[in-house]
């Protein structure tokens, strides 16, 4: 099961358990429904902004233990933080994920993120651990355009 | 000779090989794609090898080798199906045959039998693979015409209690599956099909997961098409077949039209030859073709019938070791009748990639998701599902492997 270790870490089961802020808060600047249209996987995500720093995020969602453990650790380490912070993490992240496991990811920058490491060597994953990056990317995106 | 599905297996190669860190390979996804036999590899390669030419051209004795041999498919597939051999259309794949009724019946003008116009209705199942629930929803926006279904009770069976208000006079096309993908129930077609003509509606019937595994003779069906995918009954990728009526292929308007699909031509016309070729537009796959016909002599020389009673053993075996399992839900039948050897469940709060991961891990493929039917697992209120598909290779001791794997898979998971 060594392999399968890799895969499952510790952190992300204990996310995917006891996730983080999987409760829509109803006070939101933009909200977001994203599906994989793969395997059902489906997400929403409210964002809140001021300015350009993160002060909510709030999620729903079904789906498998890396693509709700990986929410929840995106919004334990982007609520708070400003959207040039934000934007260094993301990039982390997706480089991260597109490393088909040659790296184990900077704890200083991705933190609980690094525990998802192990996704990148199975392709059929990668986009289970991207579902909440992205519906926060086009969240961001669409609370920006209002501001 | 008894059937023996482990020497079976030795004729397929990749049954062979070692999964995940030297694991034996424990298919259960043959409900996706099958596996090839050997005979099957050496048709398409020799095909290549030895015969390749384009067919129905070219004076030479490639052309003729190739034509004989692509043509000879087509007997073979007809002798299969109780079909006539025009009646047997070579496509791509399933998805293609399903696609090409339904855009043919689209290009129909008014006058035409398949012409569609408001007010005229299709019926589709809640059980439908996308592949026979999308190219009717595009032809009904295309058209006008309304989309009606049959729903899905809880047991995973079609409920027919409104038959004759879902087919009325308005309907047009009936068009369900023989075998749903992801709950193994076989529909009950003498009642839709009797319904259906007798409102001069035609039956379009997917039999991706029937003709692999049952012996299937359109005559005694009842239908009016059928389609089913090579890839699915041990043939190659690339190839499949549409079956019709010939009197209804005599009407039907093409779907692709081009090289080799005509009679006459002008700069401003042309007029259709009759089918198959009416319906088979350019240079065909040809190797995949006569794959596909080695395929079918494959599973006649073992016997459909009694590939479908070892399948029903192997579906009776798994239900009941299944249904021993703590937290394990089936989603589907849960008795034999009526049902073929596709069987989805869930295991308690795992979800099902999760446990396809892990099962992975110990060389077992399964499938996991929607199954390309999600309408049907929204309406069964589950997400997504994991599904054992099986078929002639397979064996107790392959679902003996399934029935522990995911026993450890609730250890792991602490489920």
């Amino acid at each position: 099961m060594m392999e399968l270790d890799n895969l499952y870490q510790e952190v992300i089961l204990d996310h995917y358990k006891r996730p983080q802020h999987k409760k829509l808060n109803e006070a939101f600047d933009a909200q977001v429904h994203h599906v994989n249209p793969s395997c059902g996987d489906e997400i929403t995500l409210n964002l809140r902004l001021d300015g350009d720093r993160v002060t909510d995020i709030s999620w729903d969602g079904v789906g498998c233990s890396i693509s709700q453990a990986s929410v929840s650790i995106l919004t334990d380490l982007l609520i708070g933080k400003d959207l040039i912070q934000v934007t260094q993490i993301s990039d982390a992240f997706m480089h991260l994920m597109q490393s088909k496991g040659t790296e184990k990811g900077d704890e200083a920058i991705l933190e609980d993120a690094v525990a998802l490491a192990g996704v990148s060597q199975y392709p059929a994953r990668i986009k289970c651990a991207l579902l909440g990056w992205m519906a926060f990317k086009d969240a961001s995106t669409q609370a920006l355009a209002k501001q | 000779m008894a059937f023996n599905a482990a020497l079976i297996a030795k004729d397929f190669p990749i049954l062979d090989r070692k999964i995940r860190d030297g694991k034996r390979l424990i298919y259960l996804d043959s409900g996706a794609t099958s596996q090839k036999p050997q005979v099957v590899i050496d048709a398409e390669t020799n095909f290549y090898r030895l015969h390749n030419a384009a067919v129905h051209r070219g004076a030479h004795q490639l052309a003729e080798e190739a034509t004989d041999a692509y043509e000879g498919a087509r007997t073979i597939v007809a002798d299969f199906l109780n079909a006539e051999v025009d009646e047997v259309i070579f496509t791509k794949g399933a998805t293609e045959s399903l696609n090409l009724v339904a855009y043919a019946m689209g290009n129909a003008l008014a006058g035409n039998r398949f012409h569609l116009k408001t007010g005229d209705s299709i019926v589709v199942t809640e059980m439908e693979h996308h592949a026979n629930l999308l190219p009717w929803q595009e032809l009904a926006a295309r058209t006008g015409a309304t989309l009606k279904w049959f729903e899905v009770t809880a047991e995973g069976r079609l409920d027919l209690s409104s038959i004759n208000s879902v087919i009325d006079d308005n309907t047009k096309v009936v068009a369900l599956t023989h075998q749903s993908n992801v709950l193994g129930t076989i529909n009950p077609l003498e009642a839709i099909a009797k319904r259906a003509h007798e409102v001069g509606a035609v039956v379009v019937l997917d039999a991706c997961q029937s003709v692999p595994h049952m012996p299937v003779d359109v005559k005694a069906l009842n239908i009016d098409f059928l389609a089913f995918s090579g890839h699915k009954a041990l043939g190659p990728t690339g190839v499949g077949i549409f079956w019709g009526r010939s009197n209804l292929l005599a009407d039907l308007p093409p779907f692709l039209t081009g090289g080799s699909m005509i009679e006459n031509v002008t700069m401003t016309s042309a007029t259709w030859a009759p089918a198959p070729r009416k319906f088979e537009a350019g240079v065909p796959n040809m190797a995949q073709a006569v794959g596909l016909g080695t395929a079918i002599t494959y599973l006649t020389s073992i016997g459909m019938q009694a590939i479908y009673d070892h399948e029903i053993a192997l579906t009776s075996y798994l239900l009941d070791g299944l249904s021993r399992l703590e937290d394990v839900h089936v989603v589907g039948p849960l008795t034999t009748e009526n049902r073929g050897g596709a069987i989805s469940f869930t295991v308690g709060e795992i979800h099902p990639h999760d446990l396809g991961q892990y099962l992975d891990s110990l060389g077992i493929a399964v499938r996991t998701g929607h199954h390309c039917a999600w309408p049907l697992t929204r309406k069964l209120g589950v997400p997504a599902t994991t599904r054992a598909s099986l078929y002639l290779y397979n064996t107790e001791r392959d679902l003996d492997s399934l029935l522990d794997g995911i026993e450890g898979a609730k250890e792991y998971f602490g489920a």
